[in-house]
């Protein structure tokens, strides 16, 4: 129920209501749940809704602590 | 982003997790707290790997159909097959779980009116823009991932003056819960994986109550395997230092405020309530209803439903013991047997986020 899907942003209109593209499949998706949202974020929809947007920095940031345990764990085992 | 599934991120993970709890002098014990993490654990194969690395992990109740109980369920069937000319509208999962009367999928509904399925509480909406002459019901389920969703809806209704709409409100707060599994003493757990959706709206501070005054270490975790274990290794952490607080390891999606736009509404809209929870009983402010000036959206005023008890869970089903923790699916006797996906006997093994439905997809071997 909780599941939530990332997808991005591709079309905005006045009352809020706009569009996703989601894995090529564009989906309707009400985004007025979000402040600032423009064209081109990446969004977690949940039931029709967008609820959150993803934060590049703070994506980018997980990935290259993933990677450095997956280096260091390289190392360990040579 | 296909670091969060890399076989190697995901083999260093397990080993870092190790390596701490290495270090602790007794097994830990960490709750996943989401119905969806659950799937997670579940559908990589994550469950042994991870308990090799000396963590159980065990299943909380964040599964909203789940939860659910017979009463509000019970509810739902009544209106539909008492009422003519009624739309009752709810999603999926909803319509299979199983009560002493039925379900909404086996029930036959009054003259003109019918069960339908929706994706989005806004499909819910269209439909009584479409059927003025029906009374439309959304049996809205969910905790606060979902909830702005639903609320969004009535709020919708009211400003466009669509009288035939209303919420069977089913409207779960994921805090309460966990402090009632925690005062219950049944089960000792070493550290909380907390709901990266439902935090995404409620942010980092509703939890900390858990780890200030029940010293209990928690990480806000996301979906995907990587998450799940930097979850775990954030929790380890916590633990090996001797401070528990609520880490953030999902700092993509959740902000430590949570998303302000949907908290307003709730908080303008919404009222906490003390409400019945399948296998937890009554758990104090839990539960969520439509505010006064709202109160011609709220179905259960509107139809003047009594949803007082029901007639409780079907007997036999463990579900509830599911939910806080207490036993793996495999322990149900009617697991398998009487109970199972084509012909689920409570709603565990209804919900594609319930505990006995994804040990059923990933585990059937273990029975017995």
């Amino acid at each position: 129920m909780c599941l939530g899907i990332p997808a991005k942003v591709i079309q905005i209109d006045e009352s809020k209501l706009g569009k996703v593209d989601y894995l090529g499949t564009k989906v309707k998706t009400n985004l007025s749940l979000l402040e600032d949202i423009k064209v081109g974020d990446w969004v977690i929809v949940h039931a029709g809704f967008a609820i959150s947007v993803l934060d590049e920095e703070e994506a980018q940031e997980t990935l290259s602590l993933l990677r450095e345990i997956a280096a260091s764990h390289q190392e360990d085992e040579k | 982003m296909k670091e969060f599934k890399d076989k190697r991120v995901i083999q260093a993970l397990l080993a870092e997790i190790e390596k701490k709890t290495r270090t602790l002098s007794s097994p830990i014990r960490i709750m996943e707290v989401c119905g969806t993490h659950t799937m997670t654990v579940h559908r990589y194969g994550l469950k042994n790997m991870i308990e090799e690395t000396g963590v159980e992990m065990v299943s909380g109740p964040g599964c909203p159909v789940c939860i659910t109980p017979n009463e509000l369920h019970e509810a739902a069937i009544e209106l539909v097959t008492q009422r003519e000319n009624f739309i009752l509208t709810t999603f999926g999962d909803m319509t299979r779980v199983p009560t002493e009367k039925g379900s909404l999928q086996t029930t036959v509904p009054a003259q003109n009116s019918l069960v339908d399925v929706v994706y989005s509480p806004e499909e819910s909406l269209e439909k009584a823009r479409l059927n003025p002459e029906k009374d439309v019901v959304f049996f809205g389920v969910g905790f606060e991932t979902t909830i702005p969703a639903i609320i969004m809806t009535v709020k919708e209704a009211a400003e466009e003056g669509l009288a035939n709409y209303s919420v069977l409100s089913a409207l779960w707060l994921i805090p309460p819960p966990l402090k009632a599994i925690v005062d219950a003493k049944e089960i000792a757990i070493d550290g909380f994986l907390y709901p990266g959706h439902v935090s995404a709206i409620i942010g980092e501070k509703p939890y900390r109550f858990i780890a200030e005054e029940y010293g209990i270490p928690g990480a806000i975790t996301g979906f995907e395997p990587s998450d799940m274990l930097l979850g775990i290794l954030s929790t380890l952490e916590q633990i090996e230092e001797g401070k528990p607080k609520v880490t953030n390891a999902y700092s993509r999606v959740v902000r430590a405020s949570g998303n302000p736009k949907a908290l307003a509404l709730m908080d303008e809209m919404l009222e906490t309530k003390d409400a019945h929870w399948r296998g937890l009983g009554l758990i104090p402010q839990s539960g969520l209803r439509l505010k006064k000036n709202y109160a011609s959206y709220d179905a259960e005023i509107k139809f003047s439903l009594k949803i007082k008890g029901g007639s409780g869970d079907l007997p036999g089903c463990r579900c509830g013991e599911v939910l806080r923790g207490l036993i793996s699916p495999p322990q149900c006797p009617l697991f398998i047997g009487k109970c199972n996906p084509e012909s689920p006997y409570g709603p565990c093994m209804v919900s594609f986020e319930g505990a006995c439905l994804i040990f059923y997809k990933y585990h059937r071997a273990q029975k017995g």
